[in-house]
This record gives C-alpha cells, structure tokens and sequence, in this order.
C-alpha cells in the first residue's frame, strides 16, 4: 500500500478546471517531484492533498487512511478534517512564520495547543504536564538542530535570512510528524544564492527516508533527490518517470518545450 | 477662587473620565463582535451591520445623543396617548374585526395593547447612562471598522500556515492573529480613543455634569469665563498621558514585524 494514493482528482474555480483527473502512487520513503509551468494546476493538487482546498471529485488517502472522498456524502466534523489535515504537512513558498513567536515558539506552538488539550481531558496533575511540555521543547530543540538553527531558538523571524525562515518552517511541519510532508515551491521566495541551504536541508530528509512531495522550479534539484517526476500540464499528468530518463529523453513535446523554457531562464 | 474651580473642575472631570472608561470597556469588545459581524459570512447580517454602521457613522454623535436621552420618553408618552385613546374611545378597526371573527377581534385587541403597554412603560432614562450607550455605540461602529481593517490585513498565509498544523480556527486568531492586528491597529486606535476624551464633552448636550458643564458653570453663577478655558488643561494633561502609554504599548510590540 503506498503512503499516499491519490485516484481520479477533480478540482475547479467556477468555470476554470484546474485538476482533470489526478491518479499517481507516492511509495513509504519516497520523494516524489511535481514540475510544470504555472497554471498547470501543481500547487492546486498540493493544496487539495493537505486539506487546504477541497476537490470535486476522486479519492485521496494518506496511509491507509482516506483523507477525501469525493463520492462519500457524509459530512465530515471540523474535528476529523484536523485530524485528516494532520496526515500531510505543507511548507508553503512565502514561509508563514507567526511573526510574533521566537523559532521556538514557531515550532512548538501548534503541537503545545494540541498537547495541552490532551492533558486537560486526561485531568494530568501538574508534575505530568511539565514533563510533557519540558519533552515537548527537548523534541523541538532536536529538530531545529536538524535543520541546523540551534543558535537561533530565541531570534524572531524578522531577525533570520529567508533561507534561515523556510528552515524553521520546515521544523515546524516536521515536529506534527506527518505521514507526507509537502512543499510548495520551498525555494521561489529566496534569493538564488540562499536556496542552497534549504535544498541541502530537503535532500538530508530524503536520505534519512521521509516521504515527501515536492513541487518546485528547481530542475537540477528535482533530478537529483527524486525517486520519481511527475509533470504536469492543463490540470492533466502529462509526462511521469525516472527523473534521469524524463530529463534527458522527455517523451511529450509539451515536456521539451518546458524543459528548454527552464533552461534559457 | 481658583482653588474652588479647580475642585469643581476635578468633580467634573471625573465624570469624563468615567464616561471614557467606561465607554472603552464596552466598546472594545463590542466593536469586536460588531467587526466579526460585518465580515459574517451571512449576508442578512452583514448588511444589517453595514447599515447600522453606516447610520451611526453617518450621524453626529450629538443627534445620536439626544436621540437616546429624549427618544424613550417620547416614545413612552406616545405610547401612553394612544393607550388611553384606545381604551376610553376604543377601536372602529377592532369593532370590525371583531363581528368579523370574535375570538380574532380579541386576540388583536390584546395584543395590541400588549404592545403598547411595553412602550408605555419607557420612560427618560438617566443622563449618564444614556449618554454612555449613546458613546458605547457610537465608538463601537468606530472600532470595528479599525478591526475590520486590521484582520483582514492580515495575510492568508498566517491562517493557512496554522489549520495546516491542526489548530483551529480559535486558536489561529487568538494565538497567532490578534496580537498581530493589535499592533497594527495601535496607531488609528489611539487617535480614536485620544478623540474619544474631547467627544465626551458632547455629554454637555443632555447636561451629564462632566467638566466642560462645570466650566461653564463660573459663567451663569459668577460671571467667570478662564474656568471653561482652564478646562483645556485637563484635556490636555489626559491625551499627553494617553499618549505616552501608546507610545510605550507600541515600543513594546517592536519585536516582531508582521
């Protein structure tokens, strides 16, 4: 089973049909690239697979777990669409930091609203709920490491480089453990010379065996870390491979022509 | 004789300062509600609020005033004229409905007078609390436009960023938004607030005895007019209070940039 399937997805705004029928397969421990001009509906397909918007028609299902279903009329409770949410994670282009947190705060903030509500229905005593807290901020400290920001757990966003905010963005998503971690064009808002240090932080993912699904601009990239290449054109799968085969024999001619766009560019 | 004025003034500008006070602590929160309202995704409710917001800010607080001191009384003797009318002359309407259908003739006749009993029993109200509902809404139809602008200069990115996390939306606008919108909001809150203690003397109106009422006051009983301009001096000395604290509200939220 893979860890996230999405069948026969639809998807407009008013007249304008942005998602024509999305099937494709992202396996545990892969990484999947989306490329494709803008309009081509990839950042649509993102947003509906993280429960940002909801699509018309198809199946989505993250682990076993169906997150949309298109043809199910029942209504689902706001608890349930959190819950759904939580499977994905998104680490959007312009970032979103909450401004007036410190880096710490941005990455605990969700999972301690979450935590505390646990602890108040469980009525944990007071010693219980430090403990948890305080194991809160070791596992938010751990990841922030990661992503190489250990000397800036107390700085403000507007304190941090671009590149060093998508870093904190990206330890913000991880903390919520999601089944797939997303990113929508991680790299776009950066200036060129500062996408290097979250690329590098994309690709340590990767090796350590995170599912991801990355929609960028960044072809070099692309080719290297993934598994898999999908491309999209008019809301439709155009093209789909091995990124080394895709790149060097593109079999569309839709393909060639955005690959020679990227490369004059 | 200066010492007389300046304890009668202090009298009054308690009073001011009462009615301001007293007039944030309701109209902060109400303007809230009245912002949410007007953002409602409901329509019947977003343009009643529209309106209401428009006729509020469409009026001088002045008229708006006199119109909640002398509008009950009015509408209670009204009221009343019409009872006693009803009752000793009765009704060639209700006759008719009557012998056209008795059980519905007395129905309405009840209910009628019902109705105008209710009205009947408004009466004018007190100075001070009719001019503090009149400030209340006036100020809240104010303030909620200065939310309204500031939430929704808030970027869709901090709403999304937080239910992709699994907050709700509670927790998005209270835990991420709000402090963001306070800042801000500061600099047109402040003006509308420092405003706020100049409008109170409009209270002078329906006579609520606040400081401006006390100035005048050297002028009937002893011919004195500095004790009205001394009044600016109270004025004064609160707006460069009110204005320090802003100043200090705003340094303090310095640390971020939003």
């Amino acid at each position: 089973m893979a860890m996230l399937e999405v069948n026969n997805l639809y998807k407009s705004f008013g007249k304008n049909e942005v998602l024509k029928g999305i099937d494709f397969k992202l396996e545990e421990g892969k990484v999947i690239s989306i490329i494709g001009s803008s309009g081509s509906g990839k950042t649509t397909l993102l947003r509906c697979i993280t429960g940002l918007e909801t699509a018309d028609k198809g199946v989505i299902t993250v682990d076993k777990r169906i997150t949309f279903n298109g043809d199910s009329k029942q209504k689902l409770t706001k608890a349930e669409k959190r819950d759904n949410q939580l499977a994905t994670g998104l680490v959007f282009q312009s970032f979103n930091l909450f401004p007036q947190y410190n880096v710490l705060d941005n990455v605990t903030l969700a999972k301690k609203l979450m935590l505390k509500k646990e602890l108040r229905v469980k009525k944990a005593s007071h010693a219980e709920k430090k403990a948890a807290f305080d194991a809160l901020v070791e596992e938010a400290k751990d990841i922030i490491s990661h992503v190489g920001l250990s000397d800036k757990l107390n700085h403000y966003p507007c304190e941090l480089s671009g590149g060093q905010q998508q870093r904190v963005a990206i330890a913000r998503a991880l903390i919520m453990s999601p089944k797939v971690l997303c990113f929508d064009e991680p790299t776009s808002a950066l200036d060129p010379e500062i996408t290097g240090e979250v690329l590098k932080v994309i690709a340590g993912l990767a090796k350590d065996g995170r599912t991801m699904l990355i929609v960028t601009h960044e072809m070099g990239f692309a080719r290297e870390i993934s598994d898999e290449v999908i491309f999209m054109d008019q809301g439709v799968i155009a093209e789909q491979g091995d990124p080394k085969e895709m790149f060097v024999n593109p079999q569309t001619n839709r393909l060639r022509e955005f690959l020679s766009a990227m490369l004059k560019a | 004789m200066f010492w007389t004025v300046t304890q009668s003034l202090f009298n009054g500008f308690m009073t001011t300062v009462e009615l301001f006070a007293l007039t944030l602590l309701f109209s902060l929160p109400l303007g809230l509600i009245f912002s949410f309202a007007s953002m409602s995704k409901i329509k019947p409710l977003k343009w009643l609020m529209k309106t209401f917001i428009w006729i509020i800010r469409g009026t001088p607080l002045m008229l708006q005033l006199v119109v909640i001191y002398y509008g009950p009384g009015l509408l209670g003797a009204g009221a009343d004229k019409l009872l006693t009318d009803l009752t000793t002359n009765g009704s060639e309407i209700i006759v008719a409905l009557y012998e056209w259908w008795p059980s519905f003739g007395i129905f309405v006749a009840n209910a009628t007078i019902d109705v105008l009993e209710f009205f009947a029993s408004f009466h004018t109200y007190d100075r001070f609390i009719s001019a503090l509902v009149a400030f209340v809404i006036n100020y809240s139809c104010y303030f909620s436009e200065i939310y309204r602008g500031g939430i929704e200069s808030i970027s869709r990115g901090q709403y999304e960023a937080g239910q992709v996390l699994g907050m709700t939306k509670a927790q998005v606008f209270f835990k991420v938004v709000l402090l963001q919108v306070v800042k801000r909001i500061i600099a047109p809150m402040s003006n509308e607030i420092i405003t706020l203690v100049k409008d109170t003397s409009l209270a002078r109106t329906i006579a609520v005895y606040e400081i401006i009422w006390a100035g005048q006051r050297f002028i009937k009983s002893d011919g004195l007019l500095w004790p009205l301009f001394y009044t600016a001096a109270f004025y004064l000395i609160f707006c460069g209070l009110l204005t320090i604290f802003f100043g200090k509200l705003e340094k303090k939220l310095d640390y971020f940039r939003s």
